[in-house]
């Protein structure tokens, strides 16, 4: 299913597709006009909020483990750090981190130098994620988030006996899912094909492990340390305030590419693939979610993916009424919207994974049927494909890092 | 605070940092309290004294991370929001040194076209907190002074000058000092009681006025009648561009050019419409010519910049570098970039008027 291809599927003329690209540019411009204050006082909300509750959520743990009776404070502290945890990861740091709030000019809420909590460094992370996954999003072979390197996830995907495990890893991917991540950029497929620079991937490693280390140092040593005695009520605490994000981040990622109405793409979509044909493949390959406003504060809004891929760098308060025209725009041009509430957009992911797990002649396939495509052309499997590209730029050559570790 | 007692709270900070990891202690601490943090240099507006009809003079406490250092004459950088985005500006400060102190003040007088100068005189309240950028210039007043000096100021020239004049005051070592002020009437001196003040207290110190707006512009010509032995002196001229120009080339037909120092206040207007213009990469020491349609990204591959990206199309945010100087234009939505020291997408802008980026 080539973008050209995709045109037939929708019923759109080249004309069409380039006209929703001019329209969807206008949406663009006029929220990027209207940033102000508010948006400003947003974020610096957000982030005096989550700092609260790390704050909070540290001192109640500590308190407990130096006060008889300590035991409510033990939760409540382990509920606030966990929330802490999904908000910091989510509507803070993959946003800014995604350049959301650059605009501001100011240099502390500023893609080029944030760094969150979690153990993947911040520089790989905008390199697999804000370029990858952002630019090649549902590329078959080109968009490692298909799966995570881990998962089978598209029927193109060649089935192998290993797949079988298929449910065991995606509870293993969830649990674990801020290590997955960690991993992300490293490229576990180029690694196995020999394709990787050896240098480049020392550096990254040795940029991993640092980042892991103090992670760990401070979750599992430095605040059981501190507590004392309860010194493994609070270890436990951390773990389960590290688990709960890992599960909720997990979930939330997951329903963004895989519910049945979101396309996959093989790499003849990106062959002269202008930009209103971006926008296409970003609205088509891309499902969101419904729920209330803290539902969506807490996963990124994420809920928002279709928008969010339309418009990752513009603030992610602005993306409900956003929503609302790119929604129109779909009525008019006829296309579809993929939605629906939160379980049953990671219930249809689940039953993909489960799906997937056995070879492809064992299940029928969920996703809407595919476009009527030239006849000459057949979808390409796995080993066909060219490999992977990974254009790095002068991305290994900006090392901006933070000062103080 | 003394050396030492600095640098065991650095390490108080720095072993901190072990448990508020990735972030910095500094970052929960200005939860507390906007200025303890030395992250980024912060300050916040204690008081603003209104000069004149169109000047004020914003008292700034800065936090942690600020050095008492400057030397009178200098100016600072402060970033103040403006609808949620940070807008730079310069300013000299006009209140003299002090090894430590509590507070530092620059004197602005609001201008028509800027934006942000008037901003500054009408709308900001006490309590903001701004951000602040290190003192900088070499118009200053050298330590010892000169025995015998001429300040030339026009307008809101009169600020550096103004804390080199404090400052002597205040060390009670004021030398043989002439100051010629022009201001377009009495009202609109910024300083005008004190320096009268400053008159009266100080054997040494002449004050000369002309009120431009009666009395026309000042004559260079004039010059022996208001100072005789000004080419004996060291000169500090500080005021609006034609009135520099004219003093340059006064001194410079006298052959003295050596005894002037000059401090220009232009509005860098971005690029007056140029297109197009020279990109310096500042690391590298590459330069290129680029027009206006090309790419900052695209100019500084073709003369080999290791310059970052990743989407081209401006999406991404992995081409963002530091422009530390000039403006750029965004091609998409036409908007420009031009503070300083702004990180721009080099993907998707374009030179207006030469440019520098910190690569
Ligand atoms: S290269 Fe992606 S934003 Fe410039």
């Amino acid at each position: 299913m080539a973008i050209s291809d995709v045109k037939e599927y929708t019923h759109l003329t080249a004309e069409d597709v380039e006209q929703l690209g001019r329209e969807l540019d206008a949406i663009r411009a006029e929220v990027e006009e209207s940033r102000s204050a508010a948006d400003a006082a947003y974020i610096n909300r957000l982030i005096r909020i989550q700092r609260g509750l790390a704050a909070a959520g540290r001192g109640a743990m500590l308190a407990s483990a130096h006060a008889k009776g300590g035991r409510p404070a033990l939760v409540a502290g382990t509920a606030m750090l966990g929330l802490a945890k999904i908000l910091e990861n989510m509507e803070i740091g993959h946003n800014v981190m995604h350049g959301q709030w650059d605009w501001m000019n100011d240099p502390e809420i500023h893609s080029s130098n944030w760094e969150w909590d979690t153990a993947q460094p911040a520089e790989q992370w905008k390199h697999s994620h804000n370029y990858i996954h952002h630019q090649f999003t549902n590329v078959l072979g080109h968009d490692n988030d298909i799966g995570y390197g881990v998962l089978r996830m598209a029927r193109e995907q060649k089935w192998h006996p290993v797949h079988l495990g298929q449910p065991v890893y995606n509870a293993l991917l969830a649990g674990l899912f801020q290590w997955g991540v960690a991993l992300h950029d490293l490229d576990i497929e180029r690694i196995r094909k020999l394709e990787k620079d050896p240098k480049e991937m020392k550096r990254q490693l040795r940029q991993i492990l640092r980042k892991g280390r103090n992670q760990i140092l401070k979750d599992y040593v430095v605040y059981p340390a501190l507590s004392g005695k309860q010194w493994k009520s609070t270890l436990k605490a951390n773990a389960t305030a590290n688990l709960t994000r890992n599960l909720w981040s997990y979930m939330i990622i997951f329903c963004g590419h895989f519910p049945d109405g979101a396309l996959h793409f093989t790499e003849e979509e990106l062959e002269d693939e202008t930009r209103a044909e971006w926008y296409l493949r970003q609205m088509l390959g891309s499902a969101n979610f419904e729920g209330g406003r803290t539902l969506h504060i807490l996963s990124g809004s994420l809920g928002f993916q279709i928008e969010h891929h339309l418009f990752p760098d513009l603030p992610s308060n602005r993306y409900p009424e956003i929503a609302v025209k790119v929604r129109a725009l779909c009525d008019k041009y006829d296309l579809p919207y993929t939605t629906g509430p939160l379980y049953r957009q990671y219930g249809q992911t689940l039953r993909t994974i489960m799906k997937l797990s056995l070879p492809n002649k064992m299940s029928s396939s969920d996703q809407p049927e595919p476009p009527t495509q030239p006849a000459d052309r057949k979808r390409r499997s796995d080993d066909e494909r060219q490999s992977r590209r990974a254009e790095l730029g002068g991305w290994s050559r900006s090392p901006r890092e933070r000062s103080h570790d | 605070m003394t050396a030492g007692s600095t640098i065991s709270w650095d390490r108080v900070r720095k072993a901190g940092s072990k448990l508020t990891t990735p972030l910095h202690p500094d970052d929960y601490l200005r939860l507390i309290n906007p200025l303890w943090t030395s992250r980024e240099l912060r300050g916040r507006v204690e008081k603003v004294v209104k000069e004149t009809e169109d000047a004020a003079t914003l008292v700034i406490k800065p936090g942690w991370g600020w050095r008492w250092s400057h030397r009178p004459g200098q100016y600072i950088g402060i970033g103040v929001p403006v609808d949620g985005k940070f807008q730079w500006r310069s300013y000299s400060v006009s209140s003299p040194t002090k090894r430590r102190g509590h507070t530092i003040a620059i004197t602005i007088r609001a201008m028509p076209e800027g934006l942000l100068s008037s901003h500054l005189v009408n709308g900001l309240a006490p309590g903001t907190i701004v951000r602040l950028a290190a003192p900088e210039g070499d118009f200053t007043l050298p330590d010892p002074p000169p025995a015998r000096m001429l300040f030339l100021v026009g307008g809101s020239g009169v600020t550096p000058v103004m804390s080199m004049l404090r400052t002597l005051d205040r060390r009670g070592t004021m030398p043989e000092v002439v100051m010629h002020y022009s201001s377009p009437t009495p009202d609109r001196m910024i300083f005008r009681d004190e320096l009268l003040a400053l008159e009266k207290k100080h054997e040494g110190f002449t004050l000369h006025q002309l009120h431009t707006d009666t009395d026309g512009i000042l004559d260079l010509g004039e010059l022996d009648a208001i100072c005789s032995d000004w080419r004996e002196r060291e000169t500090w001229a500080c005021g609006p561009s034609p009135m520099l120009d004219a003093i340059s080339a006064h001194f410079e037909a006298a052959g003295l050019e050596d005894r002037l120092h000059l401090e220009r206040f232009t509005l860098e207007l971005g690029g007056a419409g140029g297109e197009g213009g020279t990109l310096t990469f500042r690391n590298s020491g590459k330069q290129v010519e680029a027009d206006g349609a090309t790419t900052i990204l695209e100019a500084g591959e073709e003369v080999g910049v290791g310059m970052p990206f990743g989407c081209r199309m401006g999406i991404c945010h992995t081409c963002t570098l530091t422009l530390v100087s000039g403006t750029v234009r965004d091609l998409r939505s036409g908007d420009e970039f031009g503070q300083p020291n702004e990180p721009v997408q080099t993907c998707i802008t374009a030179a207006v008027g030469d440019c520098t980026f910190d690569i």
